[in-house]
């Protein structure tokens, strides 16, 4: 009994395992080159929870939410939506699950067919799943509903997307998103084309989505400031591999990984008792995804790199709660709360990690 | 410089406010796409009721007014536009001809227009395969030269109109294959289409939806181009004497006909030769009008004022030269 | 309470040190439903061997008011007031060809769209070695070592063979570095970097703004740092400048407009920042959004958002007015501002006009 009551609350959304996607980029005259977008990519969602996803661009963070909307097709590995591999769906089965997936992207602007109303862009759902709302007046009911939940006025769906200002836009994609009814939304960047004051209206509103819907959230941000504030975990990228998850907590304030601190140690501060007293400044850049370090991929950037690093690829360390840093399993669901990074040297304290303040 | 629409931007709000100008309104603030819609009304009147108003006015002979000049009010007003070798009125075998013309024309580029643009929406939105055979047979009906090919079938065939509409609409379905496959293919990678494919939309649908209306009026655009092209592929194959057959006449024809009288009667190529120019000019900017209308990002153009937009531009031209000016000193 | 910080001494070298002075700008843009004020009467002053930052939101005309300095501006925009002095020469009263000896010299510009600001066609030495053969009237030869040495001070490796390289075939953050080797070629007393970082990754950021750091100290430049992210603000500028809707609402010293704001626009952003002490709650967010440019009310520019807007708002535009040492706001209640408790939350939501 105490395991069902257990195992509710638990309720794994998205289970992704071994997730693999390889481009074929044409190069020179003759053939063309593999570039593995993803290489290998583990993450779980749970119900109501919040999953930040990091990285630079060009790590494979869209690409990992494209192939999870089914806009790319893997190469390898399973995707699990409640046990549902979605790629063997067809059909009705197909079409039920995509209300349950949604997406909020980027760009407010480019995300909205400019030729259409805001009242037509949030129903168009609704035309391809014509059983959901059969009635003109059920559809007319519903989009007001929307309108409200997103805090625009019901006047507004005769508008057209170039009336509304950035912020007003991105609430119109958010309520095509949420149209469906959706368990889990993929929001790729949502407020990173935002002004700051707009961006914590839009921040506040999704909060205040999730708890009055129970809906989960893969947050997609290079901005770490925001990423923490509405993160529960955190999935670091690195050239198309999930290379430290942990909670948001654990990942920012004792990141195991030598690429999450120099993120965490470079990212600029505005209170100064918050600025780290030496930060950690990488060289150079992300290696072309073309042509990815053997080894560790990180090993080219990384000052604690050894001879080891570029001969083999590091296994997942896990962080026990004791502070211990072990050779742990790649397993998951072990624990959901477990820091994992894929790291021969993991970072062990905040001063190595660049973030220790000065006193 | 993006600069007028920077600066538009910026009052953009101001303009929204009011209520929407209607299609009609915004037509009137145009001058030159008003005076093409006349012109183009008159034109399709005329090849409606223009046959019927002329009778046979325009194969009667009259051997008294031979290659009148026109413009001559003695002759009175059927003569008006002069008369060929055989006394025949040019102005009652032009209103004739205008409804032959466009029975030709108007057929051969909407059923181009028709298929090519179906055929190449759908070839872009899907890429892969289906886009590289489309273009590959694209590239051999295009590697023909159209007229020797509608040459060929035409000997062979029959020469009647239904003939000549067909194989001028078919030799011309590249063109707008082509420019669809290319509009679709960049329109298919928009992230707005991305968030339709999210919610299981067919790619019918989506193509239906947001590709169409997007592509449709650069499409239009270049069918009034492709208007003229056919009128004068018409024309062509009438001097050859496999279009048009006489008594019939059409603009073409005409032109054709006239040719041989070029140094001696100019009127009766030139005239029919400027009815069709003047035609697809008209067509060509009432497209450009449009094209602006139906897009959301551009039609604010027309719904300015004619005089703030005017006092606007002068302004700004009288800026780039100071400015020129300045650098100058 | 701390008063009066700068004896007379003080503040006469302060104002010596001053490369760039800017008093009353006034830009216009023409459109066709008539003049929009974009910038009004802007001033501030940059200080030899530090940073100015103009903080604002997009289209508060922090770009703007750059461009009118660098004298950029689009041919539909046009300075209408005000003076800019670098180093002690009004640029918006010189001839065209005096001023680009003067600004060309004097002045460097950074923009954020390194791709854009490049061109394709010629190789990087090619239009790194320009400014030298165009002010220093520089050889061929002289300029192209001239380029390889700029590229060595800017940190890019292997300059001698990449100096033959074409844009294209440099990483974002290369390029970067390389306009701004571009910008600092002729040692300029004032460099001018427009949203340097916006468009790059925060390990490359980070390395970007220590370059911009060194070259300042080297050449003990006056740096303006455009930009709206408020951490960057915090972490390298010494000066801030915070805009809103065309107008400076708060100027004076980073750390003093940061740690005790007195302009409800500044204490507003401040507190937009997600950080650690409100995790897991709400953001406190600025209601609403800015105003469109062509209809900016009478009275102050922020009311319509502002928590405290009364009727002298509505009424009448607050001047800057000293609030503290160097600090200065337009806010009629600036004093409630600085005592105020951080704005609470009940202004939250509503993203209407």
């Amino acid at each position: 009994m105490s395991i069902q009551t257990q195992a509710v609350p638990e309720r794994t959304v998205l289970e992704v395992q071994d997730l693999a996607k390889t481009f074929h980029v044409a190069s020179g005259a003759s053939g063309t080159r593999e570039l593995k977008a993803l290489d290998g990519i583990n993450l779980s969602v749970k119900r109501g929870e919040t999953l930040g996803l990091v990285g630079e661009s060009g790590c494979g963070k869209s690409t990992l939410a494209r192939t999870l909307m089914m806009l790319e097709q893997p190469d390898g590995g399973t995707v699990r939506f409640d046990g549902q591999d979605p790629f063997a769906l067809r059909g009705k089965s197909l079409r039920d699950w995509r209300r349950r997936v949604q997406m909020v992207f980027q760009d407010p602007f480019a995300s909205l067919n400019a030729r259409m109303t805001a009242g037509q862009i949030i129903t168009e759902p609704f035309a391809t799943h014509k059983d959901l709302y059969p009635t003109k007046a059920a559809r007319k009911q519903r989009l007001n509903e929307l309108l409200e939940l997103v805090g625009l006025r019901v006047t507004d769906a005769d508008k057209s997307p170039q009336e509304f200002s950035g912020g007003q836009r991105q609430r119109i994609g958010i309520a095509r998103a949420l149209a469906l009814g959706p368990d889990l939304i993929i929001l790729d960047e949502p407020v990173s084309a935002l002004d700051l004051s707009v961006q914590a209206q839009v921040l506040n509103l999704l909060n205040d989505l999730q708890q009055q819907l129970g809906v989960s959230y893969i947050f997609i941000s290079h901005d770490l400031s925001v990423v923490r504030h509405v993160t529960d975990r955190v999935a670091v990228m690195y050239l198309g591999r999930i290379i430290e998850t942990g909670t948001t907590q654990q990942v920012f304030d004792s990141p195991l990984h030598p690429y999450t601190a120099s993120l965490m140690s470079a990212s600029p501060k505005l209170d100064p008792a918050l600025r780290p007293a030496k930060r950690i400044v990488l060289q150079g850049e992300l290696p072309s995804p073309l042509d990815p370090p053997s080894g560790c991929r990180f090993r080219t950037r990384c000052w604690k790199a050894e001879p080891i690093c570029s001969v083999e690829r590091p296994q997942s360390r896990v962080r026990e709660a004791d502070g211990k840093i072990s050779l742990g399993m790649p397993a998951m669901g072990v624990s959901e709360e477990q820091q994992i990074a894929e790291c021969h040297f993991p970072v062990e304290s905040a001063a190595e990690a660049g973030l220790a303040v000065s006193a | 410089m993006a600069t007028l629409e920077q600066a538009t931007q910026l009052t953009k709000g101001k303009k929204r406010s009011d209520s929407r100008v209607s299609m009609f309104t915004m037509l009137l603030r145009d001058r030159f796409a008003t005076v093409a819609a006349i012109f183009l009304t008159l034109v399709v009147l005329t090849a409606i009721f223009g046959p019927a108003l002329m009778g046979d006015r325009a194969t009667a002979q009259d051997l008294m007014f031979m290659n009148k000049a026109p413009f001559d009010p003695a002759n009175g007003w059927l003569y008006f536009l002069g008369s060929d070798s055989l006394g025949r009125s040019v102005l009652a075998r032009m209103v004739v001809a205008t409804q032959t013309t466009l029975l030709v024309a108007v057929p051969a580029v909407l059923v181009a227009l028709i298929i090519g643009s179906l055929w190449g929406v759908w070839a872009g939105y899907h890429r892969g395969r289906r886009e590289a055979v489309s273009m590959r047979i694209a590239d051999i009906i295009m590697s023909f030269p159209s007229l020797l090919l509608a040459v060929v079938v035409l000997f062979v065939f029959n020469p009647s109109a239904a003939n000549i509409v067909l194989i001028l609409a078919i030799t011309r379905i590249p063109i707008y294959l082509r420019t669809a496959r290319a509009e679709s293919a960049e329109l298919q990678s928009r992230t707005f289409v991305d968030a339709a494919r999210t919610f299981g939309t067919k790619s019918n649908s989506i193509i239906l939806r947001h590709v169409i209306p997007v592509v449709t009026p650069t499409l239009l655009t270049l069918a009034t181009l492709e208007f003229c092209f056919v009128m004068l592929a018409e024309s062509s194959l009438s001097f050859l004497g496999i279009g048009i057959q006489p008594p019939d006449v059409s603009w073409g024809l005409m032109v054709a006909q006239g040719r041989q009288y070029l140094q001696t009667a100019w009127w009766l190529s030139i005239l029919p030769g400027l009815a069709i120019v003047l035609t697809a000019v008209a067509a060509n900017v009432l497209a450009a009008w449009m094209r602006i209308a139906t897009d959301p990002a551009q039609r604010w153009r027309l719904e300015l004022d004619r005089k703030s937009t005017k006092a606007f531009e002068k302004a700004t031209r009288q800026a780039a030269k100071m400015q020129v000016k300045k650098g100058n000193d | 309470m701390m008063t009066e910080m700068l004896d007379p001494v003080a503040k006469e070298q302060a104002m010596d040190e001053a490369v760039l002075q800017v008093q009353g700008l006034d830009v216009d843009i023409r459109t066709p439903k008539g003049t929009v004020r974009v910038v009004s009467s802007v001033g501030f002053s940059a200080r030899r061997g530090k940073t100015l930052a103009l903080l604002g939101e997009s289209g508060c005309g922090k770009s703007m008011t750059a461009k009118a300095i660098a004298g950029l501006l689009d041919p539909v925009a046009s300075v209408a007031g005000g003076k800019a002095y670098l180093d002690a020469q009004d640029l918006f009263s010189m001839n065209g060809k005096r001023r680009r000896a003067v600004a060309g010299e004097g002045l460097g510009i950074v923009f954020q769209d390194a791709l854009a600001a490049l061109n394709p066609v010629y190789t990087i030495g090619t239009q790194l070695g320009e400014a030298f053969r165009i002010h220093r009237g520089a050889s061929r030869k002289q300029a192209k070592a001239e380029a390889i040495e700029l590229m060595r001070r800017v940190g890019i490796p292997e300059p001698e063979t990449r100096v033959n390289s074409y844009p294209h075939q440099f990483s974002g953050g290369m390029r970067q570095r390389i306009l701004i080797a571009m910008a600092v070629a002729l040692s300029p007393k004032l460099l001018i970097a427009d949203e340097p970082t916006t468009a790059l990754d925060v390990t490359v950021q980070a390395q970007i703004m220590q370059l911009l750091r060194k070259l300042r100290s080297e050449e003990q430049m006056a740096v303006v740092l455009i930009t709206h992210d408020l951490a960057v603000v915090a972490e390298e500028a010494d000066d801030v400048c915070v805009m809103y809707a065309g107008n400076v609402v708060e100027q004076g010293s980073v750390q003093r407009v940061f740690a005790q704001p007195t302009h409800p626009y500044t204490k507003g952003l401040l507190s937009s920042v997600p950080t650690d002490a409100h995790r897991g709650q709400g953001l406190t967010s600025i209601p609403g959004s800015p105003p469109e440019l062509s209809k900016i009310p009478a009275g102050c520019v922020y009311q319509d958002r502002c928590p405290l807007a009364a009727a002298i708002c509505r009424e009448q535009r607050p001047e800057l007015h000293e609030t503290g040492p160097g600090q200065r706001s337009a806010c009629h209640f600036s004093q409630q501002v600085a005592e105020m408790k951080p704005i609470d939350d009940s202004a939250t939501g509503e993203d209407a006009h």
